[in-house]
């Protein structure tokens, strides 16, 4: 008998809750810190981006408009399925080289972790930020956050952590996220995917583009419907290209940290204050 | 082709006759190659042209039966300048609405060239009597419709009964007098592109201006070999009598990819004496907006957004 073939995975994009190949046709080669051959990766194009801002302006309606209890159930639930592929994880990540089997295997659990905290926040972020405010009249006057609409997310270098916790404070208050993956390390982040398309994540909540976010990022920070863009993975030219095209119509724009942040510590409420707009109701107080 | 076209209606079984004469269509050749000329690439340039040419042929339609006056006027308004921002947008071809909205829709564009074109024969389906449908029609060209887009009765087709189809197109066509009239197949329910060809050849006959596709209430409305079968036989009508016939696929074409790849396959199939809005139309009313966000990312650079062109 011949010695059996091995069967390898082919990373594709992630857009509306599908897997496609880049309209371009293109990919390119991702290796380890060593230079070692690692797998191909699909090199998203523009088009790939337009595709992506679709799904999730599509998947927004629904997604904004699920209860609060429904998303941080659905967080939780990702962070189930992360748990369960968490030795693949383990395993993609080592082999990128610069970390060992210990410090991945606390990376994933923290990225695990990270799900479950914002998952809690669902349906607490609106006490926290809403009001009951005082006016001088017979009315309620009552303000609440609400989601942005599609946001646009240059996600930062490193391969899981770190795209984690900048794609959950994003879906988890409503809004729906195009995320252009680190050049580097974008299988991880595709594997990724794959974990949200089984964690009853509807379609096009979040969509992941592997390749250049030199490349990509300026199409999206300049579309009229993307509603607002995080930029912490983004260099500082383009970060500055891509905060001069998202005036066009007034984005909300994270800016990039100006230091190296660490992931491990405890996020704060920032990442999704950054994606919230607060609506303010007047009502008559009845009899 | 032995008997003369005049009078091939003569009688049910010559018309008959005729129509089960015309040649079969290769289902899977037409089907292959409207697939492949879908695939032309139209770019720069081009696309700029052709989505111009796309907007000019555009019959804006709203046929729904929560249509009031004021949709109506602010769907005129909309045809005569698609985009308030941009002066450089030409205006569509016409507005297409219910008989009961005419009146509303000629004092719209009243001046503007925008043409109004209503339904009529008791649309959609095309199921009352041949007084009633002939009274409809009169009515809306009575009250200014310079288009009417008329529905066949599909159960006589189907049941061959194809000298009643055509006689109700030429009592229509007269109760049209200058009116266009534009006839519509509902492909969606003919099952085979046999019939389509048919029905295509019972219309013109009958003296159909226009052929249409579909009433937009049926799935599946235009498709692209569907709409490759009814330019073939324009052109093959216009090779046997001279006389010159558009075509209208209507309901389902939602982009501007969709609607150039139509413009491919006229200017392939009936040829580029074809390609004006006096021969061709496109029924639909989101298609618009997405060739405006299309004309606008080639004049901006930057990808539009929805939220900055009219609902409709």
């Amino acid at each position: 008998m011949s010695e059996r073939l091995a069967v390898n995975k082919t990373y594709k994009l992630f857009i509306g809750g599908a897997f496609p190949r880049s309209e371009s046709g293109r990919s390119y080669v991702v290796t380890s810190s060593k230079g070692d051959f690692l797998a191909n990766a699909a090199r998203a194009s523009r088009k790939d981006a337009r595709d992506a801002v679709a799904a999730a302006r599509k998947a927004f309606p629904g997604w904004s408009r699920a209860t609060a209890y429904n998303r941080g159930q659905i967080l939780y639930r990702i962070a189930e399925m992360l748990e369960g592929r968490r030795a693949q994880f383990v395993a993609e990540i080592t082999a990128m080289g610069g970390v060992g089997v210990k410090q991945a295997g606390e990376m994933v659990d923290a990225a695990v972790d990270r799900l479950v905290w914002y998952a809690g926040w669902s349906d607490k972020i609106g006490a926290v930020l809403g009001s009951a405010n005082p006016v001088a009249g017979p009315y309620f006057n009552l303000s609440s956050p609400e989601p942005s609409g599609v946001v646009a997310v240059v996600a930062p270098q490193g391969p899981l952590l770190g795209l984690v916790s900048v794609i959950a404070p994003v879906i988890v208050t409503g809004n729906t996220c195009v995320v252009v993956a680190c050049e580097r390390a974008p299988l991880p982040a595709i594997t990724l995917a794959e974990v949200l398309a089984t964690s009853d994540l509807p379609g096009g909540v979040v969509n992941i583009l592997t390749g250049s976010a030199a490349e990509i990022a300026p199409w999206l920070a300049g579309h009229m419907d993307v509603n607002g863009i995080d930029l912490t993975g983004a260099d500082p030219e383009l970060a500055v290209t891509c905060e001069e095209l998202a005036a066009e119509n007034l984005k909300r724009v994270l800016r990039p940290p100006a230091a190296p942040v660490n992931w491990l510590a405890d996020p704060g409420i920032e990442r999704m204050t950054a994606f919230l707009e607060t609506k303010t109701v007047w009502h008559p107080i009845g009899v | 082709m032995t008997t003369p076209l005049a009078e091939v209606a003569s009688s049910p079984s010559t018309l008959r006759a005729f129509l089960h004469g015309l040649p079969g269509v290769d289902r899977v050749g037409a089907d292959a190659r409207a697939a492949m000329l879908g695939t032309r690439s139209i770019k720069t340039t081009a696309k700029k042209q052709a989505i111009d040419l796309a907007i000019g042929m555009v019959d804006l339609t709203t046929l729904e039966g929560a249509d009031t006056p004021g949709k109506i006027r602010a769907m005129c308004a909309k045809a005569v300048r698609p985009d308030p921002a941009d002066a450089s947008v030409p205006p569509v071809a016409a507005v297409c609405v219910y008989p009961d909205l005419v009146a509303t829709a000629v004092e719209a564009l009243a001046g503007s060239g925008v043409k109004v074109a209503s339904v009529a024969t008791s649309f959609p389906s095309g199921r009352s009597s041949l007084e009633v449908k002939v009274a409809e029609t009169s009515l809306a060209v009575a009250a200014g419709a310079s288009e009417i887009d008329m529905v066949i009765d599909r159960g006589a087709f189907l049941a061959g009964d194809y000298l009643k189809v055509y006689e109700e197109i030429v009592a229509t066509k007269h109760a049209c007098a200058d009116a266009h009239l534009k006839v519509i197949l509902e492909t969606g329910e003919l099952a085979t592109y046999d019939n389509v060809r048919r029905a295509s050849w019972l219309a013109m006959i009958a003296g159909a201006d226009f052929i249409k596709t579909s009433t937009g209430k049926v799935s599946p409305a235009a498709t692209l070999p569907v709409t490759l079968v009814m330019l073939e036989a324009v052109r093959d009508f216009m090779a046997a009598t001279g006389r010159k016939v558009g075509v209208k696929p209507a309901g389902g074409i939602r982009t501007t990819k969709d609607a150039i790849k139509y413009l491919v396959l006229v200017n392939e199939t009936a040829g580029p004496d074809w390609l004006h809005a006096d021969w061709f139309r496109l029924g639909a009313s989101s298609l618009l907006n997405d060739l405006l966000m299309q004309r606008q990312k080639m004049a901006t650079g930057r990808y539009a957004g929805p939220d900055y062109f009219t609902l409709d």
